[in-house]
């Protein structure tokens, strides 16, 4: 394969899986941004949503098939089951603790983030399940690089799930209100907006998007299973905090980054991809250090 | 007490204390003389489980000088049992050296990384620290399971049993004895660690760092004596692990490891010596007698770390706040 083939071929890859991250990010970025919380257990509501779009569409080929037909209302089905799943983990766990130390609340996303991972080890017993669908390989040629339908189809959805987000959070009263509450939980209060009701909302609208993303995931590569979601939290977290936290074109952007970046890292000689792992951790850590904010982040002024 | 006429108020409880620490001291006397004896009555499986035990207590104590005495949360704990066991296993396979040698260049490298990981993440903020210590922890299994010096994912095998005194460490019951050993050594270091000028620090910056700052603690070099602390506590407990199984691979320090550990000190009560160790022991003990939940041990652990975050928030023994 010429160079540039191979360029081509890693930019549609790096393109593909930067929108998963990205699309897990978003979820991060805005429960963090909203409630300054680092949730643990994001990841594993994508790998929920994964099993949860398994199923559904284990019940709706029958009828729908196993094309877009029946892959569309499994999205649908799971980022409502997961949605309503991240609002009852908000309302359980972290509701209770808002006052809480922040170690506390860390901990126990880390409980929660455990109790998903083994309810799905219990009930797969740690097997790979094998996600099918009958979508084939058709797509474009471009040169020797072959992209199928489903893989544009991945892109697209990702990128029209962050401008609709977008627009809600920017454009809406629900939105503003999710803003106000970023800046100064007490005076929202005051101001009358419905603090829990609108946290619960973010919870919401990051899990059905984390569910979204593991329904595609799941469809892309063929198979699912219970330990998914770790590596991915933590890969979106960084493309979170690549992109400035908070902000949802950064999220966007650090996703897409971070997949260019893995995808273009394996291809230097020497770096093989096992060490692909330690490549985006040490990126991370870089950017901590020199540009805790991100590329897209205002930069926070801590109060006294 | 008041400033006059307190004296023989303030003398009663002077006699008091010295009663209940006579007392006090009496107890751990006892308590360890049993536990010396028990090789003596004990069969072999509940020796390896003890043995466990005390290796978790001297691990869990080092984790908790880091997110107990100093408020940091570490998710990458494993990593610094991993360069331990490692040093120990390279000193004796690599280098051909004796296994003593392992324990102090295990002191230095445990500093090191120490001072590594915690350098960067001194002006983090303790939820960006979670990550990047997660992130740590990962990057020192992945390394490990890469080098050819480390052995790979097979890891390390055939790591010889030390001599002391011209007596082979072999039997699970020197084991246990010297596994007992290290617990107590670093409960003694852990308390004498807490009531120094440094321990006081330490609470200090956990309660607030900028007022701490503002009394001229140097937060930076608090913290990183925090970090390079609990690594060293790690590090000889994971170098004695490394001999004692003779074996060691890179799976025995994934995050699973990490959070096995942080979850004793955050059950038991993170800042409280006593509760730590029973934290400690609860984890080691607890899936041996659950033996039939097997599988299941982490989803029961999950649950009850989340029952306990929400309704007993500082661990079954809490750390009593003055």
């Amino acid at each position: 394969m010429p160079l540039y083939e191979v360029l081509l071929q890693q930019f549609a890859n790096g393109l593909i899986l930067g929108s998963f991250y990205a699309l897990v990010a978003l979820g991060y970025s805005m429960v963090y941004g909203v409630i300054k919380l680092l949730n643990f257990a994001h990841g594993d509501l994508y790998m929920t949503g994964a099993f949860a779009g398994f199923g559904a569409l284990s019940l709706f080929s029958g009828w729908l098939g196993g094309g877009w037909g029946g892959i569309v209302p499994a999205i649908l089905f799971s980022m409502v089951a997961v949605g309503a799943l991240g609002v009852i983990i908000d309302r359980v766990a972290y509701r209770p603790l808002r006052q809480a130390p922040k170690l506390s609340v860390l901990i126990t996303a880390l409980a929660v983030s455990m109790l998903l991972e083994n309810v799905a080890l219990a009930f797969t017993g740690g097997q790979y399940t094998a996600f099918t669908t009958n979508l084939g390989f058709a797509g474009v040629d471009l040169g020797m690089v072959h992209v199928t339908y489903t893989q544009m189809v991945l892109v697209g959805a990702s990128v029209v799930l962050m401008v609709v987000l977008e627009l809600f959070v920017s454009g809406t009263m629900h939105g503003k209100a999710m803003r106000a509450i970023a800046i100064d939980q007490d005076a929202c209060r005051l101001m009358g907006i419905d603090v829990d009701r609108t946290i619960a909302l973010t919870f919401l609208i990051g899990s059905a998007l984390a569910a979204a993303a593991g329904v595609l995931a799941g469809v892309y590569y063929g198979s699912i299973n219970f330990f998914m979601g770790f590596l991915i939290g933590l890969k979106a977290f960084t493309a979170a905090v690549i992109g400035g936290i908070g902000s949802i074109p950064g999220a966007m952007l650090g996703g897409i980054l971070l997949g260019l970046l893995e995808a273009f890292g394996t291809q230097i000689p020497g770096v093989g991809s096992e060490w692909k792992d330690v490549f985006v951790f040490a990126f991370l850590i870089l950017f901590l250090v020199f540009r805790p904010t991100g590329l897209l982040g205002r930069p926070e002024v801590e109060r006294m | 007490m008041s400033a006059g006429g307190g004296g023989a108020g303030e003398a009663a409880v002077g006699v008091q204390r010295s009663e209940r620490s006579i007392r006090k001291g009496a107890g751990m006397a006892l308590l360890l003389l049993v536990l010396l004896l028990v090789p003596r009555f004990a069969n072999n499986y509940y020796l390896e489980v003890l043995s466990e035990a005390w290796l978790y207590v001297l691990l869990c104590l080092g984790l908790n000088i880091v997110v107990g005495f100093a408020g940091l949360l570490d998710l990458g704990y494993a990593a610094f049992f991993a360069v331990g066991a490692y040093t120990a296993g390279i000193v004796t396979i690599r280098l051909g050296q004796s296994f003593w040698l392992s324990l102090p260049i295990a002191v230095v490298t445990a500093t090191l990384a120490g001072v590594i990981i915690g350098g960067p993440t001194l002006r983090l903020r303790s939820d960006y620290l979670a990550i990047v210590t997660l992130g740590f922890g990962e990057m020192v299994r992945i390394t490990v399971r890469n080098l050819a010096i480390t052995g790979g994912a097979s890891g390390l095998v055939g790591i010889e049993r030390p001599h002391l005194f011209g007596y082979a460490l072999h039997s699970i019951g020197a084991f246990y004895y010297v596994f007992l050993l290290l617990a107590v050594l670093g409960i003694v270091a852990s308390h004498r660690l807490e009531n120094s000028r440094i321990g006081r620090a330490w609470k200090y910056v956990r309660s607030d760092e900028d007022a701490a700052r503002a009394m001229g603690i140097n937060h930076a070099a608090v913290k990183l004596a925090a970090y390079a602390l609990g690594a060293i506590f790690a590090a000889i407990g994971g170098c004695f692990y490394a001999t004692k199984m003779t074996a060691i691979s890179p799976e025995t320090f994934t995050f699973n490891q990490s959070l096995l550990i942080l979850l004793g000190v955050v059950l038991g009560g993170r800042g409280k010596i006593p509760g730590v160790i029973l934290g400690a022991l609860v984890i080691v003990i607890f899936p041996e007698l659950f033996r039939d939940v097997g599988s299941m041990r982490m989803l029961v652990f999950a649950v009850s770390l989340l029952l306990i975050m929400l309704f007993r928030p500082a661990g079954i023994w809490p750390e009593r706040w003055r």
